[in-house]
Parts: structure tokens; sequence; C-alpha cells
């Protein structure tokens, strides 16, 4: 190994600041969040508390929190899902040339960059034009599918760039069907890639915002509520709300990152089953 | 054969249906109608069809549309600066200089993680450190750099560039990273062993083939910062204006003829910058 020259400490030094950049603010409203009844929104400390967190749960001004947690929950899976089945089987369509591909290629990157602000108005006036009611589950759920579907592909896109089709070759050539090739051996490839586009499927819904903003209805998603708190809330329950949904938000990557690891450990712990005649 | 081709293009065309299905109904059928709204009258409480064109006369006879623009793309840009730096520096760090493939993802994850967190609490997050008697001021008071609070940090053009490249500096890491890692490390050899130094490697190898990366990482930062809204209001405290700011306006009174028309200039804006940047770039290939 060569020796660490001077710019790798000078860049250590950078990359630590920029993480600094990163985690600060958010650490920062995480200890806030504990501030003690009479303290406001910035430091000092008035004494460690549990008060705005209390006050999070009890006070009904605020609005409906825990509704609209649920409803981002539940929202977060339903995108998930759709986000992980649709982009699988994009990815597995645009392995080949098809009539369309590259008009619906562009469209992909049009989802991508258009301003959300353009697909709230669009999708809201398309709602309300053709009579239908705007709700969560179905206009605000269309809406965040284009956003969470556009980044499921890209990731499928760059799996199957790296994808050996030795292996479907091979699995074709020992007699499967095109089912059983998908089944056993291309699904089991790609899993662990799946766990990525379900963690931005969730996520992305999770935190959406501009795309729901007039596609949500009535019933408010999480960052619709706490958006709303910003304008007329300004006490600290703000970041205890903050740091709730922060944590959440920390468990959910966890667990996700946890599920890859496992599969990627077992994968490696099994190695080759060549020859062993599984 | 051509048998075999059409049973491909069929199962292929039966496999996108519900990506194309989705695209169709919220993206194509909302641009559609926003194109036919933006011809649309609109009274105090109702939108009537129409075709004129008042809206957009209206939109480009504003003094307030061009400032508002002008904001936009100064907004783009300087933020398009300070990631750019930021992302490249720290792509490098982890491509070249961490030798490890588990500390590369280990600390690529770092990186990535507020990502999967809310940009609002993000922002919210700010207040703390800029605000009148935030962490930033009384530190520079209590070093005696400054005498009284410096009132520009918060709900101002300082706070909203700030914020863009807190929130969008993710996006220029990870494409960049991406191309950096499929760097052939013996290209860096070979041009240490042809005598260049690490300023001109930096500059004749690793940045030539960095810049598809650098490029999708800028049609990102470029498209996320002309798209917003809420940063600018929020983090300028409704003080500096944006064209999402000026649509999202027009769409709270409920005018959204005029909000349209907006809406349709800003995105051929964006199409059109994107469209000059792809052409820089191929896409599918860089993936």
């Amino acid at each position: 190994m060569e020796p660490r020259t001077r710019s790798f400490y000078v860049l250590s030094a950078f990359f630590a600041l920029f993480i600094l950049f990163l985690y600060g603010p958010t650490i920062t409203i995480g200890i806030l969040s504990f501030q003690g009844e009479g303290g406001g929104l910035t430091f000092p400390m008035r004494g460690v508390s549990l008060y705005w967190f209390y006050d999070l749960f009890e006070q009904q001004a605020v609005g409906d929190i825990w509704g609209s947690f649920r409803r981002s929950f539940a929202l977060g899976l339903m995108v998930m899902v759709v986000t992980v089945v649709v982009s699988v089987m994009g990815g597995l369509a645009f392995r080949r040339k098809f009539p369309g591909s590259n008009i619906l290629f562009y469209l992909i990157i049009t989802s991508l960059v258009i301003p959300s602000i353009l697909i709230s108005l669009g999708v809201g006036l398309l709602f309300s034009q053709s009579g239908l009611n705007v709700h969560w589950s179905t206009s605000g759920f269309g809406s965040q599918l284009t956003w969470t579907l556009p980044f499921g592909l890209l990731i499928m896109f760059a799996v199957f760039n790296r994808f050996d089709t030795s292996y479907e070759e091979a699995a074709r050539d020992l007699g499967a069907t095109p089912w059983q090739t998908l089944h056993h051996v291309v699904l089991p490839i790609i899993a662990p890639s799946l766990i990525g586009v379900a963690l931005f499927g969730f996520t992305l819904s999770y935190d959406e915002f501009a795309r729901t903003l007039l596609t949500a209805g009535s019933y408010n998603t999480l960052p619709l509520e706490i958006y709303g708190m910003t304008t007329n809330v300004t006490s600290p329950v703000l970041y205890a709300l903050g740091t709730l949904t922060t944590v959440f938000s920390l468990i959910v990557i966890g667990t996700f990152l946890c599920i890859a690891m496992v599969m990627n450990r077992r994968r490696a712990l099994k190695g080759s089953d060549s020859g062993k005649g599984v | 054969m051509k048998k075999l081709r059409n049973n491909f293009a069929v199962s292929s065309l039966l496999m996108v249906s519900p990506l194309a299905a989705v695209l169709l109904i919220f993206l194509v059928l909302p641009i559609v109608l926003i194109v036919v709204v933006s011809f649309w009258r609109a009274t105090e409480f109702s939108i009537i069809p129409a075709f004129e064109l008042d809206n957009y006369e209206f939109l480009f006879g504003s003094p307030v549309t061009y400032t508002v623009f002008f904001n936009t793309f100064k907004y783009a840009l300087i933020t398009w600066f300070f990631t750019v730096l930021l992302g490249f520096t720290i792509a490098y760090y982890l491509a070249f200089h961490i030798r490890t493939l588990t500390w590369q993802i280990a600390l690529f994850l770092l990186c990535t993680i507020p990502f999967w967190t809310s940009n609002i609490i993000r922002m919210i997050s700010w207040i703390p450190f800029l605000g009148r008697n935030g962490i930033a001021n009384s530190t520079l008071i209590s070093w005696g750099v400054i005498d009284e609070p410096i009132e520009w940090l918060l709900f101002s053009d300082f706070a909203v560039i700030l914020a863009f490249v807190h929130l969008y500096t993710l996006f220029m890491v990870v494409p960049i990273f991406n191309t950096m890692m499929r760097i052939d490390k013996s290209l860096i050899e070979a041009a240490r062993d042809a005598g260049a130094n690490g300023a001109q490697i930096l500059w004749n190898v690793i940045i030539p083939l960095t810049k598809p990366g650098i490029m999708i990482g800028t049609i990102f930062v470029v498209t996320l910062v002309m798209g917003d809204f809420i940063t600018v209001r929020f983090m300028s405290g409704s003080q500096s204006a944006n064209v999402g700011r000026l649509i999202s306006n027009d769409i709270a009174l409920l005018q959204y003829p005029s909000a349209s028309a907006t809406a349709i200039v800003l995105l051929l804006t964006v199409l059109i910058t994107i469209g000059i940047l792809l052409r820089f770039v191929d896409i599918r290939k860089e993936l």
C-alpha cells in the first residue's frame, strides 16, 4: 500500500465537515425538541423535558397528526409495492427495443424533471374537470407514482445494464420456461436491488410534498400537515414532530438496509451450489 | 423469426402497459389539460373554457415575470456551482481515497441517508442555526466577529441557496460517484507512469471521464431548483419569489388559467434546458 498523501487528510477533514453540514441541523432540532417548557425555538435550553412531545400527543389544535401519519404510511406502502412491481416489469421490457420504447423512455425522463407543481396542478385540474374528488389514495397516489417510478426504473436500467445474460441463456438451455427463468434465475439475482427500489418508493412517497399539495384532497398526508404547521406553529412542538418523523424514517431506512445486508450475507455464505446436485 | 420478434414486442408492450397507463393518466393528460386551461378565462370564482391569449399576454407583459424568471435562473446557477464543487470533491474522496469497498459503501450510505428523510424537516432544522438569536449569530458575537446579530442569515437569498445546497448536493454526489467508480484505475496509473502529477491527473483524466456523471447531477439539481416553490417560500420568509412561487400563488387565488400559462412557460424553459444538457450525455448508457 502506498502511504497516505497530504491531500487524503485534507479531504478527510472536508468530508467530515460535509457530514456535519448534512446532519448538524437535524441533530440540533433533535436536541432542541427536548427543550424545557418555557424554552423557545433556539438555544439556550431552558431545562430538559419531554413537554413538547406530550404536547404533540395531546394538543388537538395542531391538527390531525396521527391520522395524517397513518395515511402517509398506508400511501407509502401502496406506492412502494406498485413502484417495485411496475419498475421490474418495465426494466425487463426495456432490455429489448419495442414499438414506442423511445417515446416511453423520454416520458420517464419528463416525469423525473417536470416541476412537481405541474403534476399537482394538472392532476388537480384533471380530477376537478372530470367531476372526480381528489383523494390521497387516488389522485395523490398517482401523482406520487410519477415521482417514484422514474427512480425505480433508473435503478432497474442500471441493474440490467450490469446483468449477465448468460445465466438466463443457461436456464433456457436447460429447458426452463420464460416464467421459470424469471422466477428462479432473474428475480433472485436482482432481489437486493429491489430492496433499493422499495426503499426509494416508500421514502419518496412518505416525504413527498409538492406533488400531493393539490391532489391529496381534504385528508392531509404528514408532510402537508407539517407544512401547515410551519405557518402557524412557532413552538418547539414543531421540532418534536420533526424529530419523531426523522426517527421513523431512520428506522425504515435501517430496516431496509438490514434486509439488504442479510440477503447479501446469506448469498455469500451459500456461495455456489454447482456440482452439489441442488 | 419474424413471428418470434412479434411475440417479444407483444410481451414487452404488455409488461410496460401499467407504466404507460400511469404516465398517460398522471403525466400526459395533466400536461395536456394545463395547456388547454392556460387559454381559458378566469373569473373570481370559476374558470371558463375559452381560447384567448390573455393569460400569456399578461404574463409576458408584466415586469414581475422577468424578475422572477431571472431569480429562478440565478438560484439554479448558484446552487449548481456549489453542488458541483461539493459533490465532485466528496465523490472524488470516496472513489479514489477510500480504499476498501466496505468503507466506500458505508460512507456513501452516510451521505445518502438524509436524502431519504423529509425535506421540510431539513429546512425547518436551519431555524435554530440561522435565526436572529441562532447558533451562528451567537457564536459570531461571542467570538467578537460581529457586534449585532446579522439579519440576513435566515429569510434571505443566502438561506434559500444554503437550503438548496443542503438538500440537493446528494443528487450530484451519487451520479458522479457512480461514474468515478467505473473509471479504470489503470488509466490513472498510466498517467502517473507517464509523469503526470496529481493536479494533471485530476484535470486531464478524471474530470473528462466524470463528465457524464456531472451532467446527470446537473440535470437533477437544475430541474429541482427551477421547479421548486417551497424552499424559496420557506427559507426567504416569503421575501423572494421564483417561478414556482408565482404558480403556487396563482393556485392559492384559484387563478388556474394564469397558473397554467406560467406553468407551461416554466415547463418549456426546463425542457429546453434539459434538452441542451442531454446533448452532452446519453443517460441510458451511463447508468
